[in-house]
């Protein structure tokens, strides 16, 4: 099946993040197809590559960044909840006049539209949130 | 098709698992996962309309969100089954769509 | 063939973003032309008080976004019966919130349905797609 999922909740603050990279993780060794992932809410604080969390403990940004390249998935950072939140990428940095850019690698900004589409065009769709 | 309901908070926290039991059809199944699986354990308050939502409805906890809070299997209600990431998989696929009550 | 989008909305509007933030997504999601359908249960309700003035309290007021739904074809707001007992409130203390028929010369007509938890689980069990914020 095609599974669709949705990250509501940045990383650590909630487990939902987590949860959902496991079971992505699961779905995959299943021989399912992710449509996409996608993150809204907090869930864009998954996508900067600026965090630094302890060494004895899970990275999640780069546990999606890499579940993402292994089995080139689609990673979608909404673009409005990132505006709000200050994820930008190189354009969104340059178009807003901001002075850096921290998207993650593998993540890509788009807009709400991804989240509809990806509701129609996979099987099931999965929200992970608080 | 039935639904398959996914519960995250703790029912002591908020009101999620209540209000999800009240939404169930014949057939459907509720999955506790993260602080939900407190819901899921036997002698609390939440015991009760968990297992009167048995009489309808197929009723799991996420074994690794159980074992993470230290609850252990002899603790659950009779009749709750833990699955594992994997079978958290399954029962998306094999209910038709997932509501998430958060 | 247009799916059945179904948006739950089980939350109060200000003290957290997801009010907000869902409602746009039903607005971006209108243009998709699916069948889109929205539940408003446990605190939800509140999302839809008539007399919402946030000008105290410095952020935007978003409530007559609700307003315009109708025109963005979205016409099926579920408020659960229950859930307005429990917090003392009636239909009248929510928002009118109308569509306009086409079918009916753009007679003005309500788009909250006033429903049981019962029928609530019903409606659920019909869709294709459930989103929760």
């Amino acid at each position: 099946m095609q599974l669709a999922i949705v990250v509501n909740e940045g990383p650590y603050t909630h487990q939902a993040s987590d949860t959902a990279y496991q079971f992505t993780k699961a779905a995959l060794e299943k021989g399912h197809g992710i449509t996409r992932v996608f993150f809204y809410h907090d869930g864009v604080n998954n996508g900067t590559r600026l965090t630094v969390p302890p060494t004895d403990d899970r990275n999640l940004q780069k546990l999606w960044s890499e579940l993402g390249e292994q089995h080139k998935l689609d990673l979608v950072v909404c673009v409005a909840a990132a505006q709000r939140r200050g994820i930008l990428d190189a354009d969104e940095a340059r178009r807003h006049g901001k002075d850096v850019n921290n998207i993650a690698p593998g993540f890509r900004i788009s807009g709400l539209g991804q989240l509809i589409e990806a509701g129609i065009q996979a099987d099931r769709l999965v929200v992970f949130g608080d | 098709m039935s639904t398959l309901h996914t519960v995250n908070k703790s029912p002591f926290e908020r009101n999620a698992l209540h209000s999800c039991l009240g939404h169930l059809c014949a057939g459907d199944a509720v999955l506790m996962i993260e602080d939900g699986v407190f819901g899921a354990r036997k002698g609390s308050s939440a015991a009760p309309m968990v297992q009167a939502a048995l009489q309808t409805a197929k009723v799991y906890a996420l074994a690794p969100d159980l074992s993470a809070r230290g609850i252990k299997p002899g603790d659950l209600i009779d009749g709750v089954q833990p699955v594992d990431y994997g079978g958290f998989v399954d029962l998306v696929t094999l209910h038709g769509r997932t509501a998430a009550w958060l | 063939m247009a799916k059945k989008f179904l948006y739950i909305n089980r939350k109060a509007p200000y003290g957290t973003i997801y009010a907000l933030e869902s409602l746009e997504v039903v607005l971006i999601g209108a243009a998709f032309e699916q069948d889109v359908s929205l539940a408003f249960i446990d605190d939800g309700v509140f999302q839809l008080m008539a007399g919402q003035d946030t000008a105290a309290a410095g952020f935007k007021n978003f409530s007559r976004t609700y307003k315009a739904l109708g025109d963005y074809e979205v016409r099926k707001l579920y408020v659960e019966r229950e859930s307005l007992e429990e917090r003392g409130l009636k239909l009248e203390d929510l928002m009118p919130i109308t569509y306009e028929d086409e079918n009916e010369d753009y007679a003005e007509k309500p788009s909250i349905h006033v429903v049981g938890r019962n029928e609530l689980a019903s409606i659920i069990a019909g869709q294709d797609v459930v989103l929760s914020f």
